[in-house]
């Protein structure tokens, strides 16, 4: 064999099974991150970008300084922070709550489905003067909004998560003469986590936005009020310092859905 | 404890699946039931579990349950059906935690039962990290924990290569040699049946009706991979098989 193939070409085969799978590189996001405000600290300060258009990365980090020497940044953000907390928590818990009753029983399918279909498209923030007058102007607005708002998707993912469990495992759990709590619990709330998390992941960016919305609407305190107030002098500095505020309250919330997953969902591959 | 069936009929959506079966499933015994694709079996099988309930005719259990019986009538599925997120052990003891047993007996009958099945080593495993035959194991330890009287198994070694299959099978017969159990076997496989089967009935295609009970008398301890009385039977079961597969075969799925 090995004579024969003396003067024929060899040629090692070629590899082209690269790409199309999942490799973790945290550092390209933070250089890309990196890379663009350098960019705008550079086109500001040499004047290709007029101070009109963008402010200065450099002074925007100033105003950051100033607002934590001064107190003010607290001032803002932990009622922020608590609006957020107990809206979503409300919101989301609800949510999960009726995902899961819908997902059950095919009566409360067949009575909440349309409800949820007619509420879902309705955008909350139009709602907040109603929810002024049934909740008062201070936080209980501003809570109903922000729980209204992660209701709906997170009914939606749930239930669609439900709908999802793999059946023959519900058959073994009766097979076995498991109790309808138990295979609830064991069965179809772990096997419907993972859409579950996936929908929170969408609801609770909804409630950042919503924050934000009812903040704008009477609030003094807090990260849209705040917003709104550098917005109307237009002081970009203080506005894209608010920004700013509102991206890492996006990235942090992210990161926590991430350290839930990585916690409960450890059982995918 | 027994099973017997009679004059057992089922339809799905007007389609006649399961004609007038008459059955029985003496206790210790292990029958397998053969039969074409979509003829029934599996049918057959959750109504006997009582996760269906016949059209026609009854399913009844005859006798006692043994002694500490948690779960009569226990299935083997032939996907494992393993809760993905709860180890080996947690998978076990699943189906002992609705149970009035204490934490300790729970947790040292688990520890039996994974030795009886070898799997002590792979307590803390995940379904994912374990191979076919190993979660089939696994499956059988789960089964086997709950002391059932009859054992429902549909395809348990389908899904797997053929060597594991072997091994499962010797597995299944020493389990049996060392403590009989009665239990349905319904299988593809001819060899599976000659090989595990007491009793090996055959159907016929849709809609299923009891073609022939063969009755094998060898002791299962005896019969080993490549016996020439076990080929012959398997060559007479294929006989009488060939003709009904080769129709069923033909036929429009759905049809
Ligand atoms: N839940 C169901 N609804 C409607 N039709 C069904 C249902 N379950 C099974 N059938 C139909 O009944 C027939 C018998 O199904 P069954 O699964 O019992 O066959 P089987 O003998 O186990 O087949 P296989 O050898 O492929 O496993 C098939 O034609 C199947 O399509
Ligand atoms: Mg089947």
């Amino acid at each position: 064999m090995r004579s024969l193939s003396v003067d024929k070409p060899e040629q090692k085969v070629a590899f082209r099974g690269g790409g199309f799978t999942f490799q973790s590189r945290r550092w390209v996001g933070f250089l890309v991150f990196i890379m663009l405000l350098l960019l705008a600290e550079w086109g500001t300060r040499s004047g290709v970008i007029s101070p009109l258009t963008l402010p200065k990365p450099t002074d925007v980090f100033q105003i950051f300084v100033e607002l934590y020497s001064s107190g003010l940044l607290f001032q803002h953000l932990i009622p922020s922070l608590l609006r957020l907390l107990v809206g979503a928590a409300l919101g989301a818990s609800l949510g999960i709550a009726v995902g899961l009753l819908i997902g059950l029983f095919s009566f409360v399918r067949a009575g909440l489905l349309p409800l949820v279909a007619a509420i879902f498209p309705i955008p909350k923030i139009a709602l907040l003067p109603l929810f002024v007058i049934w909740f008062g102007i201070d936080e209980g607005s501003k809570y109903a909004l922000i729980a209204f708002g992660t209701f709906t998707p997170t009914v939606v993912a749930t239930f669609a998560a439900v709908d999802n469990v793999d059946r023959t495992l519900i058959r073994m759990g009766q097979s076995f003469g498991l109790s309808w709590v138990s295979i609830v619990r064991k069965i179809v709330l772990p096997g419907a986590m993972p859409g579950i998390l996936a929908g929170l992941r969408i609801s609770l960016a909804i409630a950042i936005i919503l924050l934000v919305a009812a903040e704008m609407l009477g609030a003094e305190f807090g990260i849209g009020a705040y917003i709104l107030q550098a917005g109307s002098l237009y002081d970009l500095e203080r506005l894209f310092a608010g920004v700013v505020i509102l991206s890492v309250l996006g990235v942090l919330v992210s990161a926590v859905i991430g350290a839930v997953e990585r916690r409960l969902l450890d059982w995918r591959t | 404890m027994e099973l017997r069936l009679s004059g057992v009929g089922h339809s799905y959506a007007g389609r006649e699946v399961l004609r007038g079966v008459d059955l029985e499933v003496p206790e210790g015994q292990i029958v397998c039931i053969v039969g074409p694709s979509g003829c029934g079996k599996s049918t057959l099988l959750r109504m006997m579990g009582g996760l269906e309930v016949p059209a026609e005719g009854e399913v009844l259990q005859v006798g006692h349950s043994p002694e500490g019986c948690l779960n009569p009538l226990t299935f083997i599925f032939q996907d494992f059906a393993l809760l993905p997120w709860r180890s080996v052990a947690g998978n076990v003891s699943l189906v002992l935690e609705d149970h009035p047993i204490a934490r300790a007996e729970r947790r040292e009958m688990v520890a039996d039962v994974l030795a009886r099945t070898r799997l002590t080593e792979f307590v803390d495993a995940l379904p994912r990290q374990l191979s076919g035959g190993m979660k089939q194991r696994v499956a059988i330890a789960r089964a086997l924990v709950v002391r059932p009287a009859v054992m429902l198994m549909d395809e348990p070694l389908s899904a797997l290569d053929s060597q594991t299959r072997e091994l499962l099978m010797d597995d299944l017969v020493n389990l049996w040699v060392r403590q009989p159990f009665t239990a349905v076997y319904v299988t593809h496989n001819l060899a599976e049946a000659v090989r595990l089967g007491h009793r090996i009935v055959v159907l016929s295609r849709r809609p299923g009706e009891v073609r022939e009970v063969i009755q094998l008398d060898k002791p299962l301890a005896e019969r080993g991979y490549g016996d020439a009385e076990l080929e012959a039977q398997q060559k007479h079961l294929w006989d009488l098989m060939r003709a009904e597969a080769a129709a069923a075969d033909a036929e429009l799925v759905g049809g």
